[in-house]
């Protein structure tokens, strides 16, 4: 209440008949019987003394969404990674290594282990940490609390909340618990909370206090107050409550209008008391988060069957191997004299199957390196980086809400690079969800000459096809005429941001400035202008710096509607309990005019009536009763004489809707004093009954009233597009993404919408199937086959079209949907659905997106990426394999479900066609030559068992192993998965085309994944057997000495960390400085390891000790071997890839080498052109309606090259406007 | 949103703050490393740097391959096979039992002819087949800390089933050390000069000076109940038993050759060298070839034909693939960053 605003105190209870009135005190209801299990909590209101000890202590109010605490964290992170089966299978070798049977000392098997769990762990333990600052913050917030028994309130942190506290919150502050509410500013008890994030909905909602606690509403009231409440156990139910409060010896009822809930938020009352009931995680948000599903990526998954290759790969060679060692146990190893057979362990030849099994253990051990240990850690810690990039793009962010995107979960980052299907909600995401007040319809005619958005697009596309064509024309001319540019911006014209007004965007001199007055029908515009300024229930505030007012509306229409009047000269400025006053200013210049009428009643909105009336009584004594409403209910209430405007009105409604407004009827009528009195009588006595009937009666006496009416106009109200949904969508459209549209909106609503973003073009033919309205009353197995026949004929028309250009839309209703998508009727559905270039479902239900979206995954298989702001897209942001949440205006229901948040539709174009591309391509090589790496090392060790009698005998010291993927030939793989481009972000958005690699999965299918491991082999063999040739017998230096295992060990070892290195090189396109550095520091660090390593003390380093140093770095055969079998491991490697460049480029290929000659600038023309050329068959988009004008006019002038006529070229919407420009 | 009309606001519920000062603090930093636009290399192979990069191969690999070929062509090398001749024939287990026998003589004299004139220092080695000095077992089966501390004279738990012999450790321990190579070699020309084989630095400096201690003795040495291989002398220490050190240097494969010692005298071409040898060593009970390797080194080392011959296969291999590239350039040549050959191009059905 400091910003100086000065509000009237009223009775907010009498502008409410439905929500909530009062019984009279009289008729309490009885208290509520309840015992038992669920109904066992007892809270003793104002001393929370009591419920700090057995048996009433509940939960304090500190919150804790950690998955960890300081104790658990240990054994509960360590069963999350073992649950991996890679890293169980680890664990597993390494208890084994403490055993004779492992090839390696422990260490070695426990250091890699230790190390990438250690490094998964503190991953969890950072993510923890986050989420427990976030805690923190929250549990930090001030509330004020009384103290003691002193009537005094003092600020203390959420945390320290206790059930029974007595708490004020005030204004625009989140309630910290649940609440039972004593009382508020308002005399009578009530206050309006806004529960976005409970549920997404924006509107506000009335709660009221029992009336023996209104007199609670001081501080120093709270002296000696006490009270008991008995209550139902915490449960997550939003909308019930059951409870008895007990105050003086009195018992009295509550339900759910009495609890305030946590994390909503007061408004539009300036402070409230109330009591904690529930508190921290009994309260019912608390008790409703639920986790959302975990995703995995398709990637991710192909990986794990890759991983089971791989393992079957090492039980197959393990088996080999043990079988030899059994053998050779068995018929060679009693020849062996200087091996003497071992009859209790490993090595006896009478039980050489049981030798042969405990080897098959030890060879699972030492073939592990075939697993790659540090995949799952190397691959998280790339996501995690990914994921950081998403969330500092630059373009990302929304200078208007000041939010980034932001990467919730990185585990699916190449998945945004898969997509086929986009599934989009529309309020919220394609529009802003902000009304401006834009057409009227007044006594039939029709005013507003600004266009709507939807209208603008038109034009300009309009314009723009035109453009095409007369460039198409001029071609044809053998002229070379300009590209077609498709990044035209429709931008309203003459209109400067100035002045504009939020909420108002009406521009007709005809109405503004009092011209009004000159309108032949200057009454009836009165009145319409009355009716925008009385019947509603905002409330007025004053802005004493502008002395203007604001209104507290409960839904943007409403607010949209009083600015609107206000702007007419009709400003609604006071309301008090029975009156609402208005300064009517009818000529400019003069002074304007407080009018006050009589508030008699308010029949308010509800969904199922879709329609609000006030009574009211005017200065001259007339009753008058203001009706606004949805046009089809308005127009079926009318009476007879009140339909003069009719027929003009509903035209003009049909107008408004093609232009994608939301359109009100407005009717009147006038009221006899006698009648009045006598339904009023009735209706008070309806008010003040008691039992259930009482809704559906005072439901029918509002009917009863609200008939008869008089027409007198009608309001289109512009839910607008957000900023550059169109271009966005083009953009995906031509990358190849399938996009439907899935709104709670009405039909026309929503056709209207697909025209404004170009999903729907005039020439598409629309399939729309519904259920028609006289069908209800028949049995749902008609409507069924009805249904049925609908898709299956749609079919048809869709299979015997032979224009490859026609394109079909499919326009379909929530009703008809629940039919669709029964099992028998989904597959025809969605192959119908999947025929046609655009799907619109409307009017469908939040779990009916749920359900189509798992309708298009399931069935399609292919990737679906979900896209909605609200608590409704909820369930359809879980189901889709990516769900990514608006941030921004809603409420973050959705968010918060989501994998990715952006503050705006278009930055979904980015999203995917840029960071989802690379991100899809840096995994899926990354993964890829991970595999190549593990194997081609992995491998060698097995080539050399054959060799020692298969013994289990490693060529390679502990530590190299060790070394190997935690050091020597990570960081270059990381940086890979990291920093890796084909090509730019600009060219990504430029060829749309490019995003196609992904969905096909070019990148990672068998083909490619098998010629990696194939690489992978050829490799192992390549470093072994020259190596083994060249060292096996002779002397390797010229003073004589031969090669003994470390020797040849170190290099091998050598010779596969430079082959992996130069592969990674080959691999990259994109060299940073950050590559280049970490690709020579992996094989620096080698030669320094080797170095240091042999220069330990000889009981450390064993054979090694002085190997580099002394006996390989001085014999030229060492960088000999080296340099011949790096280059021979690479060179099929090589000449593939210059093979496959040369002769079957792919696309990014050729667009490297175009920007590598720099022909993009030498040659703009072909630049530009293939630009536009880039993308995918597409019959939506506005690229799509350029193309269909262009085939059209051709067409025509093949037909008949006589005359050219731009008329026969027909926008979607033809209005004034749109024509002419 | 619209900051310049205060006048006017609906204040619709769904919007809080529609009027509190931007929230810039979230707004990403710009730098070119989180834009990912640092400065890159964008190298890609274009057919002048294919062809220059199998070229450049070629180029260097040829002349290495040859030089190595050259370098491995100068070496000289004899290798006589002496298991089967040096015994009298008969079965296997004939073989095994004159082998084992301690009172049998196994003396045998071969005499080598030098086909090429041999340059001092000639390297004399002794070669085994079919022999797993690779065995998990027999590779374990050694105590470094033995053979370096006099001190840790009991350290032999690792050394398994050699660790001691009638209660009492064995120095050096283990299963390698127990079968010590035992044959020895003394070479003399054909007018009886003696060719005198200095067996010192044969074996790696630092196994000498640091594994091997000069204060450790052998002891205890061969006897168990099995005799293996070689004795040793308790009077030397284990840093100057360099047999033993060279023997302790496992090898990688079951084949193998390890320096005897070295004859530092040239010796003339058709010069026949007679060898007396004793035949000691057991190789006979599992079927192991038993070799006298007598070679002079190059650079490179021994006799390595592989290796020129592997850089010539690689080189002229990148030849011909440079060569192919370059035909298929010249027959077929596509223009680099032809548009045409875009995926949207090539199929027509895709626009």
């Amino acid at each position: 209440m400091a910003g100086g605003r000065i509000r009237a105190r009223l009775k907010r209870s009498s502008l409410y008949t439905f929500g909530c009135i009062r019984p009279p005190r009289e008729t309490i209801d009885e208290p509520h019987q309840f015992q038992g299990p669920g109904y066992s909590r007892h809270v003793c209101c104002n001393q929370p003394g009591i419920h700090r000890k057995k048996p009433l202590k509940y939960c304090t109010n500190y919150i804790s969404t950690t998955k960890y605490n300081v104790i658990t964290f240990l054994p509960k992170a360590l069963f999350e990674q073992f649950r991996r089966v890679a890293n169980l299978y680890f664990l597993l070798a390494a208890a084994l290594s403490l055993t004779p049977v492992s090839p390696f000392s422990p260490y070695s098997m426990i250091a890699p282990l230790v190390f990438v769990v250690g490094l998964s762990m503190a991953k969890e333990a950072v993510e923890n940490w986050h989420r427990f600052m976030q805690d923190m913050n929250v549990n930090m917030r001030k509330v004020l609390v009384h103290t003691g028994d002193a009537g005094v309130f003092v600020r203390k942190p959420w945390m320290k909340l206790e059930v029974g506290d007595v708490v004020k919150v005030e204004k625009d502050q989140f309630f910290p618990a649940d609440l039972l509410f004593l009382s508020s500013s308002y005399e009578d008890g009530i206050c309006y909370v806004e529960t976005m994030n409970l549920d997404g909905e924006t509107n506000l909602k009335v709660k009221r206090s029992l009336e023996v606690t209104l007199p609670l509403d001081d501080d120093a009231s709270f002296k000696d107050f006490k009270a008991t409440i008995k209550c139902e156990d915490p449960n997550p139910n939003l909308y019930t409550f059951v409870g008895n409060f007990e105050y003086d010896r009195q018992m009295y009822p509550l339900d759910p209008s009495q609890i305030l809930l946590r994390d909503s938020k007061l408004r539009n009352t300036g402070h409230v008391y109330g009591v904690v009931i529930f508190s921290g995680h009994d309260s019912k948000v608390m008790q409703n988060a639920t986790k959302s599903p975990s995703k995995r990526s398709t990637v991710e998954k192909q990986m794990d069957k890759l991983i089971y290759v791989l393992f079957t790969l090492l039980v197959l060679i393990s088996l080999i191997s043990s079988i030899g060692f059994a053998i050779k146990t068995r018929y060679q190893m009693p020849n062996w004299w200087y091996i003497p057979p071992d009859h209790q362990g490993l090595y006896n030849p009478h039980r050489a199957a049981l030798s042969g099994f405990s080897h098959l253990i030890t060879a699972l051990i030492l073939y592990g390196y075939l697993i790659p240990i540090s995949l799952y850690v190397s691959i998280e810690l790339v996501k995690v980086l990914q994921a950081l990039f998403i969330n500092q793009d630059i373009h990302m962010y929304d200078e208007e809400t000041g939010t980034p995107a932001q990467a919730r979960t990185s585990n699916l980052n190449e998945e945004l690079g898969m997509v086929d299907t986009i599934l989009s909600d529309k309020t919220g995401t394609l529009t802003c969800n902000q009304m401006d007040f834009l057409k009227c319809s007044i006594a039939g005619i029709p005013y507003g000459t600004r266009s709507s958005e939807v209208e603008l697009a038109a034009a300009s596309q309009m314009a723009m096809d035109l453009d095409g064509h007369n460039h198409e024309f001029s071609r044809t001319g053998a002229q070379s005429g300009p590209e077609i540019e498709l990044e035209v911006v429709p931008t309203p014209k003459g209109v400067s941001s100035q002045n504009r007004i939020k909420g108002f965007s009406f521009e007709d001199n005809r109405l503004m400035n009092g011209n009004w007055a000159r309108e032949p029908n200057k009454d009836i515009i009165l009145l319409f202008f009355r009716i925008l300024a009385l019947c509603h229930t905002a409330i007025p505030e004053l802005n004493e710096e502008t002395g203007t007012f604001n209104y507290e509306a409960e839904s943007p229409d409403e607010g949209a509607f009083l600015v609107a009047a206000r702007e007419f000269g009709f400003e609604y400025c006071k309301r008090t309990q029975s009156s609402i006053s208005v300064r009517e200013r009818h000529i400019p210049s003069h002074e304007p005019i407080e009018r006050e009428y009589k508030l008699l009643n308010i029949l308010d909105f509800t969904s199922k009536r879709k329609r609000m009336s006030v009574i009211v009584q005017d200065d001259t004594g007339q009753i008058l009763l203001l009706c606004k409403g949805a046009d089809s209910i308005i127009f079926e209430r009318l009476s007879k004489n009140g339909r003069q405007f009719e027929d003009a009105t509903k035209k003009h409604l049909n107008e408004y809707a093609e232009a994608g407004l939301r359109t009100l009827a407005f009717a009147y009528r006038k009221l006899e004093t006698s009648e009045y009195s006598s339904w009023n009588d009735e209706f008070m006595k309806a008010k003040t009954s008691i039992g259930g009937d009482r809704d559906s009666m005072l439901e029918h006496l509002s009917d009863i009233m609200e008939k008869d009416l008089v027409l007198v106009g009608a309001t289109a109200v512009e839910d607008k597009l957000q900023q550059g949904v169109p271009q966005c969508i083009d953009k995906l459209a031509q990358a190849g993404l399938k996009i439907w549209v899935l709104t709670g909106d009405k039909i026309e609503t929503a056709i209207n919408i697909g025209f404004a973003c170009s999903l729907l073009r005039q020439g598409m033919k629309q399939i729309c199937i519904t259920t028609n309205g006289d069908m209800v009353t028949h049995a749902s197995e008609v409507i069924k086959e009805n249904i049925l026949m609908q898709i299956t004929n749609a079919s048809q028309m869709v299979n015997l079209e032979k224009d490859p250009h026609a394109a079909f839309a499919l326009i379909i209703d929530g009703k008809t949907l629940t039919y669709a998508l029964e099992d028998d009727m989904k597959h025809l559905f969605l192959n119908l659905a999947i025929d046609c270039a655009s799907v619109i479902c409307c009017r469908v239900s939040p779990k009916q997106k749920a359900l189509v979206t798992r309708l298009v995954k399931e069935g399609t298989g292919k990737t679906t990426l979900a896209i909605g702001d609200g608590a409704n897209d909820v369930g359809m942001i879980q189901e889709a394999d990516i769900g990514v949440g608006i941030s921004g205006v809603e409420g973050m229901q959705a968010v918060m479900a989501s994998d990715f948040a952006i503050a705006q539709f278009r930055f979904l174009e980015r999203l995917l066609v840029v960071h989802g591309h690379w991100c899809y391509k840096r995994i899926a090589q990354m993964i890829c030559y991970f595999f190549y790496k593990n194997i081609a090392f992995g491998l060698t060790l097995f080539y050399f068992e054959a060799f020692t009698g298969f013994s289990g005998q490693s060529v390679y010291d502990d530590w190299y192993m060790l070394l190997f993927n935690v050091v020597l030939t990570s960081l270059p793989v990381i940086a890979l998965g990291v920093f890796e481009q084909d090509v730019s972000s600009e060219i990504c958005l430029q060829f749309p085309a490019l995003y196609q690699q992904g969905p096909r999965n070019l990148f990672f299918d068998w083909y490619r994944i098998f010629g990696w491991m194939g690489n992978g082999l050829y490799c192992s063999l390549i470093v072994f057997f020259l190596n083994i040739i060249i060292f096996y017998d002779q002397a390797f230096r010229s003073n004589g000495q031969t090669a003994d295992m470390a020797v040849v060990g170190t290099v091998m070892f050598t010779c596969v960390i430079y082959s992996v290195n130069c592969q990674i090189a080959l691999t990259m396109s994109h060299f940073t400085w950050i590559q280049h550095f970490l690709i020579g520091f992996s094989i620096v660090t080698w030669y320094i390891f080797l170095i240091l390593y042999g220069m330990l003390s000889p009981g450390l380093s064993g054979n090694v000790y002085q190997i580099f140093l002394e006996a390989l770095s001085p014999a030229p055969i060492y960088w000999l071997s080296i340099l011949l079998v790096a280059v021979a491991c690479n060179l099929p490697y090589l000449a593939h890839i210059s093979f496959q460049r040369s002769f079957n480029p792919m696309d990014h290929h050729v667009i490297q080498e175009i920007k590598y000659y720099k022909k993009d600038v030498e040659d703009r023309h072909m630049w530009r052109r293939e630009k536009s050329k880039a993308r995918q068959e597409t019959k939506i988009g506005f690229s799509a309606r350029v193309d269909a004008k262009i085939r059209h006019l051709k067409f025509k002038l093949q037909k008949k090259t006589s005359v050219f006529s731009p008329r026969a070229v027909s926008a979607p919407t033809t209005t004034p406007t749109a024509t002419a420009s | 949103m619209n900051a310049n009309a205060p006048s006017s606001s609906s204040g619709g519920a769904g919007s809080p703050d529609v009027n509190a000062p931007r929230r810039n603090s979230k707004r990403p930093k710009y730098s070119r490393f989180t834009q990912q636009e640092l400065p890159a290399c964008k190298p890609i192979l274009t057919p002048k740097w294919v062809i220059s990069a199998f070229m450049l191969v070629t180029v260097v690999f040829i002349p290495i391959g040859l030089v190595s070929l050259f370098a491995s062509r100068d070496v000289v090398e004899i290798v006589d096979r002496y298991d089967n001749a040096c015994i009298p024939p008969g079965t296997k287990s004939q073989k095994v039992q004159h082998i084992q026998d301690a009172r049998s003589n196994k003396t045998c004299v071969r005499s080598l002819t030098v086909t090429k004139r041999m340059k001092q220092p000639i390297y004399v080695y002794y070669q085994l087949d079919n022999y797993y000095q690779n065995h998990r077992r027999y590779v374990k089966s050694r105590s470094d800390q033995q053979l370096r501390n006099r001190g840790d004279e009991n350290d032999t738990s690792s050394c398994d089933p050699e660790n001691e012999a009638n209660g009492m450790s064995i120095v050096p321990c283990g299963l390698i050390a127990w079968s010590l190579f035992n044959d020895t070699f003394s070479f003399s020309t054909r007018n009886n000069s003696q060719l005198n084989v200095n067996k010192r630095e044969i074996s790696w400096k630092s196994d000498r000076d640091e594994k091997f201690g000069s204060d450790v003795f052998p002891k205890n040495f061969q006897n168990g109940s099995l005799i293996g291989g070689g004795r040793l002398n308790e009077s030397i220490p284990l840093s100057q038993q360099e047999d033993l050190i060279v023997w302790m240097r496992t090898a990688a494969l079951p084949t193998f050759r390890k320096l005897y010692g070295k004859i530092e005298v040239d010796i003339e071409e058709g010069e026949t060298i007679n060898v007396v040898l004793e035949n000691r060593y057991n190789t006979y009970s599992f079927s192991g070839k038993k070799k006298l390797v007598l070679s002079t080194t190059s650079w490179l080392g021994g006799k390595n034909n592989f290796i020129g011959i592997a850089y010539l296969s690689v080189g002229g291999l990148c030849f011909l693939l440079a060569s192919t590239f370059t035909i298929i350039y010249l027959v077929k040549p596509r223009h680099l960053g032809d548009p045409t050959y875009l995926s949207w191009n090539r199929n027509p059905g895709g626009h």
